[in-house]
């Protein structure tokens, strides 16, 4: 195993006034570790995404991000109702958001599609009432 | 990454006392203060300004140009930012001011209203024309430039790649008084009345294109006292009302006026750092992708709140719209003629912009790794409250200036404290001990 640099973040369900600041967090410590800026970007739309839907949807959760030579990766897991048809969430356009969400901007049912789309490896795990697991990992990072 | 970037600001030793003002106020972390003064880390600083406007000792010195540099110039063509308009009442028009500045020295007053429309219209042409990314950011304030290239370089793409009409009046000034006097154009000086000390930056470093068509700026606030004096001498017959001033172009001084020319929908204006370092925070995020385009500027309320100014940027807001109200609505530029020019690319860049982020803690990803677990650990032991008192702004950024071997650990003075409790006590026991052992 190569030398990884970890740290963890707690995130609280609706909690909008600091909703941004974990991705924020996350992406000005990998700029300060040489990651490149296309990677950075890619870590910052993911974790920004993830942290919305922990703001949106759980109770509380916590993000935990780890940097090797070799990947980016992050693991979310959340206090939340759970995800019932995972597979139904991952299509893009669809989306449970709440009239006040789609009023902040958010609900275009593009997080997970977009989480996806950015990760070089992605895996959700979710059931309800067990909360929601998302593994999403970014190579080739410098 | 050693590159020698340009600066537009200079630290006086010899004035610094090592108050910390600076320190505190720099947006990017750039200042720190050792052995009593102020030093400023060159890769970090973006020539913002916010340190000269906190300096209560005036150790911050721009670096623009005094009227006396410009005798090397045969002629100089002075091109004032709309800026230095707000500075006067709303009652004395630009043509006095222009009267006044050619009592300064200079042989050509060129307004920068008719490129403001000009570059209006070329914006809306590559707005319409532009199939990539969103949302684009303005580029007409180098600060912001800076910015991108250092904090964001994965979004230099995202510049809009139109030049800023104060290039544009440059060049075409050096034109027509070419044209005019049989001058060569090397023998023009084109001068800017500058807000701000970003533009010299500007103009030796022009970012996305070969060379400035500026020649030197000097700021408002240096220039304003004898201006001030020219301008209460000026008679009613000396000047007569410029067309050439638009309510548009006068509108490029403050925030918010651009955009709501464009006919664009979804633009966002933004303006003072630490709220334009928020919004770029979220368009890195992916947030803002319906936006088409952000303006963006460094100062308060834009350019009438640049360092270099004399009048409060509220007020001298305030001052642009009354004056606005009293020109002319309409473009002062022909738009046929515009489009022409456009397509002859007389109005994009013509380098691409690049990015040049910060050195990080190591360029070897291993060490990086390495170096930002210490980083952490250091960080842990620290107090977090950000007081200043170590040189550095944070204890973040002091922790990782230990990680780089360019603090001691030991400058905290509250890692102090402890070390010190813990030596008190430890005498404290060995004097029990003795003590005990010859039973006093």
């Amino acid at each position: 195993m190569p030398e990884a640099f970890e740290s963890v973040y707690q995130v609280l369900g609706k909690d909008f006034s600091n909703a941004g600041r974990v991705s924020t967090s996350i992406k000005d410590t990998l700029k300060r570790m040489g990651i490149s800026p296309a990677v950075v970007r890619r870590v910052a739309i993911v974790s920004y995404e993830a942290e919305m839907n922990l703001v949106m949807y759980a109770t509380r959760g916590k993000m935990s991000l780890s940097v090797s030579r070799d990947a980016v990766t992050l693991h979310v897991d959340d206090e939340g109702p759970g995800i019932p048809d995972v597979s139904l969430a991952m299509q893009e356009g669809y989306s449970t958001a709440t009239a006040e969400m789609r009023e902040m901007g958010f609900g275009a049912g593009m997080g997970l599609p977009n989480i996806r789309k950015n990760a070089d490896e992605f895996d959700i795990s979710s059931g309800v009432g067990r909360g929601t697991k998302l593994i999403i990992r970014v190579t080739q990072i410098v | 990454m050693a590159a020698q970037y340009h600066h537009s600001l200079r630290f006086d030793v010899d004035r610094c006392d090592g108050c910390m003002s600076c320190m505190r106020a720099c947006p990017t972390a750039a200042v720190r203060v050792r052995k009593g003064r102020a030093v400023k880390l060159e890769d970090r600083c973006i020539d913002c300004g916010e340190c000269i406007r906190v300096c209560p000792r005036s150790a911050i010195v721009p670096l623009t140009d005094q009227m006396a540099d410009l005798s090397k110039f045969k002629c100089k063509v002075a091109i004032p930012s709309a800026a230095l308009y707000a500075q006067f009442d709303s009652e004395v028009f630009p043509g006095v001011i222009f009267s006044a500045l050619k009592q300064c020295g200079f042989d050509y007053v060129e307004s920068a209203s008719p490129a403001c429309d000009a570059v209006t219209i070329a914006t809306e042409i590559f707005l319409n024309e532009y199939r990539g990314e969103y949302p684009l950011i303005s580029s007409f304030c180098p600060t912001v430039v800076r910015l991108l290239q250092v904090k964001y370089p994965d979004m230099v793409d995202q510049l809009l790649p139109v030049l800023a009409p104060r290039e544009i009046s440059a060049r075409d000034a050096k034109r027509r008084i070419s044209k005019e006097t049989g001058l060569p154009s090397e023998q023009i000086g084109a001068v800017y009345i500058t807000p701000c000390p970003s533009k010299i930056v500007a103009i030796l470093e022009h970012p996305g294109m070969q060379r400035s068509h500026l020649d030197a700026a000097v700021s408002i606030s240096d220039l304003f006292q004898i201006l001030a004096s020219a301008v209460s001498k000026v008679q009613e017959s000396e000047y007569k009302m410029d067309a050439v001033e638009s309510a548009a172009g006068l509108g490029w001084a403050f925030l918010g006026n651009f955009p709501r020319s464009l006919p664009a929908e979804n633009t966002l204006s933004v303006a003072g750092l630490p709220n334009v370092i928020r919004i770029l925070d979220d368009v890195e995020k992916g947030r803002l992708r319906k936006y088409r385009y952000i303006e963006c500027h460094a100062c308060p309320e834009g350019c009438v709140g640049g360092c270099l100014t004399v009048e409060n940027p509220y007020l001298a807001r305030g001052k642009a719209i009354r004056l606005q109200q009293s020109l002319p609505a309409q473009c002062v530029v022909d738009r046929s003629e515009v489009e022409a020019s456009y397509r002859k690319k007389e109005f994009l860049m013509d380098e691409s912009l690049a990015g040049r982020p910060l050195c990080p803690l190591d360029e070897d990803i291993s060490k990086a790794i390495i170096k930002m677990k210490e980083r952490d650990q250091i960080l842990r032991n620290l107090p977090n409250i950000d007081c200043g008192a170590c040189g550095a702004p944070s204890c973040r950024a002091f922790a990782e200036d230990v990680v780089l071997g360019e603090a001691d650990e030991a400058l905290c003075i509250f890692r102090w404290q402890r070390v010190l409790v813990e030596r008190i006590e430890e005498l404290a026991n060995l004097v029990r001990t003795q003590k005990q052992t010859i039973g006093g």
